[in-house]
């Protein structure tokens, strides 16, 4: 166990925000998550009591009778933003007093680093360039991260949820988001920030990094598994793995909502454009995983392989 | 001038019995004079202690700041910068449990940013020669030189951060649905922006790190399908090392002074100036779509119609 590395590593300057994720991301998931069950367990309640609907306010928040709906923005709100302005500025002056941003040599384009890593907040897509080419890491995937999350309020058709936190009114929802997010997203910057050494090989949290280490790793393609040579082989047996895995994701993803009352009705109100669009949402975010987990057991590389590009 | 200095009240000089007359009645004046100046500017004095009855305070913030409910509504919606919100607010929206706060600490460390990254551009050449002296020079010989550099990096990241959080909550709270779908889609554009402006930001200090991470960066550019000479079909449709993307990123080949150059015009116009852009369509539309969404009274699913 190598304690100087891992602790040189937590502690580099430039690293510290990844170590305040490790601690916020999983606060706020629990602040936002147990808002949503003190509402589902309300909810439960409501929907027991048919009487309890009429009277109570529906909130998990203290509420009299006679107390107005509405407080003044000065001082009630104004109030809270300058003590929040104040805070970060403290938070932000301790922070820029104790640790020096980082400035490493000038330039130089004859010395690579190693690693060479991007900016934390990029390390998800570097780590992707282990799974995929880069034109898929790089352009493709991001701008479909970008216009699928711009493309959720047009598809998401379940009108419950509205402007307060649940779970089990959105099942379907938060868990595919809070994958994408929180397992696809900050677990790879993690990754990238404590497992990725030198050549962006995997050490584990504490195993030193060798610098001279040279990673023997066949890569496979889908075709040699096959025997395949043969350029249009290697097409049709890429495309036809494509489309089964399309078709399997799918599937899965569709049984998974018609398995419950609740979604099946959110579903039979969306258009098939909605529902294309999401299924093709999701099957993309599912490739990624499953290339992850091809790659690491199999040393999987491609699927699709041919002339132009590669998959 | 003399004689009134003279303390005893004797006339020390060789005048007259009249000019002592006159003289006793003009130091009397002058008293009594300076009496009821100094009875008036107390008097004045006075009507200053309450500072907002003042004509320039009047002239300033233009209302009273009283506690009727009329003078809190207008202190905030007669102020260019209060306007951004509405005089009131539901009671529960004001609760750090909804929102955590993330929006609004976002939009100040975009502030906290703007404010140190214009001093800091004081000090910086975006040139091949001065960049990374520059730094250095932040760093050492400028007064507060090294805090400066530090607030912004450190508030850079620290927005990545905020950013994140936000969407994470407009999105536990579903807070995207009808009828702030599009507003959810200007807060994608934002985030977008907000990581490129820390992205555009880590060539300029030219050192070692930003160096490479920007040629790594640019260097996926070059497999853009359609538009880069190692993207598919890149090559088939006439692409180069010459006219690419990745050439239009850092204008030119490699990564040097064009390029340089390039990330300092979006890192310190272009993106701060679409970013303020879609900031004012977020709030104006947070407004206009009935303020915050919640939090909002539970429904059951048994009370939507379309559900049933
Ligand atoms: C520069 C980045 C951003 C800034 C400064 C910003 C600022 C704000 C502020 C101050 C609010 C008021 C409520 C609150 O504080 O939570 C708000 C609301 C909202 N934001 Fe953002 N935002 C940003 C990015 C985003 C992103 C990335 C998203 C989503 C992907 C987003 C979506 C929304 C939505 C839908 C609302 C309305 C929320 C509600 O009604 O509860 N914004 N934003």
């Amino acid at each position: 166990m190598d304690w100087g590395q891992l602790w040189r590593i937590t502690s580099t300057p430039d690293n510290v925000p990844i170590v305040a994720l490790l601690f916020l991301i999983p606060f706020y998931t629990w602040y936002g998550l147990r808002q949503a069950f003190a509402n589902d367990k309300l909810i439960e309640e409501l929907e027991k009591n048919p009487e309890m609907t009429k009277t109570h306010h529906r909130k998990t928040l203290p509420w009299k009778p006679g107390w107005a709906q509405e407080v003044h923005v000065w001082p009630f709100l104004l109030r809270v933003e300058f003590l929040a302005a104040i805070i970060v500025t403290v938070i932000l002056m301790v922070w820029s007093i104790t640790l020096n941003a980082p400035l490493e040599e000038p330039s130089n384009p004859t010395l690579t680093m190693n690693p060479s890593k991007a900016p934390w907040y990029f390390l998800g897509l570097q780590e992707m360039l282990v799974y995929f080419d880069p034109w898929m890491a790089g352009v493709v995937l991001p701008s479909l991260i970008i216009v699928g999350m711009m493309a959720i309020p047009y598809f998401d058709t379940n009108p419950l949820g509205n402007g307060y936190y649940t779970y089990k009114q959105r099942k379907f929802a938060i868990l595919t988001f809070c994958f994408g997010f929180l397992v696809l997203w900050i677990s790879m910057i993690v990754i990238g920030t404590f497992i990725r050494g030198p050549g962006w090989v995997w050490f584990w949290p504490g195993q030193t990094w060798d610098h001279n280490i040279v990673v023997y790793q066949p890569n496979k393609d889908l075709p040699d598994f096959f025997g395949i040579t043969n350029a249009w082989g290697k097409a049709v047996i890429g495309l036809a793995f494509l489309g089964g895995f399309g078709a399997v994701t799918g599937g899965a993803i569709h049984k998974w909502i018609m398995s419950d009352d609740f979604s099946k009705k959110v579903y039979q109100k969306m258009s098939l454009l909605q529902y294309a669009t999401l299924q093709f949402f999701l099957i993309t975010m599912m490739l990624l995983p499953v290339k992850m987990i091809l790659r690491l057991t199999l040393n999987f590389k491609y699927i699709l392989v041919t002339p132009w590009l590669n998959l | 001038m003399a004689e009134e200095t003279n303390g005893s009240g004797q006339p020390n000089g060789n005048g007259n019995g009249n000019g002592k007359k006159g003289l006793a009645t003009l130091i009397e004046k002058a008293v009594a004079d300076g009496k009821a100046l100094q009875k008036r500017a107390l008097s004045e004095a006075e009507e200053y202690k309450d500072i907002q009855k003042t004509h320039l305070w009047k002239s300033v913030f233009r209302v009273k700041h009283d506690e009727t409910p009329r003078s809190r509504s207008l202190s905030v919606l007669t102020n260019v910068f209060l306007h951004l919100h509405p005089s009131k607010i539901n009671r529960d929206a004001v609760r750090y449990g909804f929102t955590w706060g993330m929006g609004g600490i976002t939009f100040y460390l975009f502030i906290v940013l703007t404010f140190t990254g214009i001093l800091l551009m004081y000090y910086y050449h975006p040139t091949k020669a001065d960049a990374f002296r520059d730094i250095l020079y932040l760093e050492h010989d400028v007064p507060f030189g090294k805090l400066l550099r530090n607030m912004h990096r450190w508030g850079a990241h620290l927005m990545v951060i905020t950013v994140w959080l936000h969407m994470f909550r407009v999105f536990l709270t579903g807070s995207y649905k009808k009828p702030r779908e599009f507003n959810w889609a200007v807060g994608v554009i934002l985030m977008l922006f907000t990581l490129l402006l820390s992205f555009t930001g880590y060539l300029l200090p030219d050192d070692q790190l930003g160096f490479w991470a920007v040629t790594v960066g640019t260097n996926m550019a070059r497999a853009t399908p359609l538009l880069g000479t190692e993207g598919p079909l890149g090559p088939q449709l006439g692409m180069t090392p010459f006219n690419d993307v990745r050439f239009a990123l850092l204008g030119g080949s490699i990564v040097d002074s064009n390029a340089l150059l390039r990330a300092y015009i979006w890192h310190c116009i272009a993106i701060p100036f679409i970013v303020a852009i879609f900031l004012a369509v977020h709030f104006w539309r947070v407004r206009k779509d009935g303020g915050i969404s919640g939090p909002a009274p539970v429904v059951l699913a048994g009370e939507v119609k379309e559900l049933k």
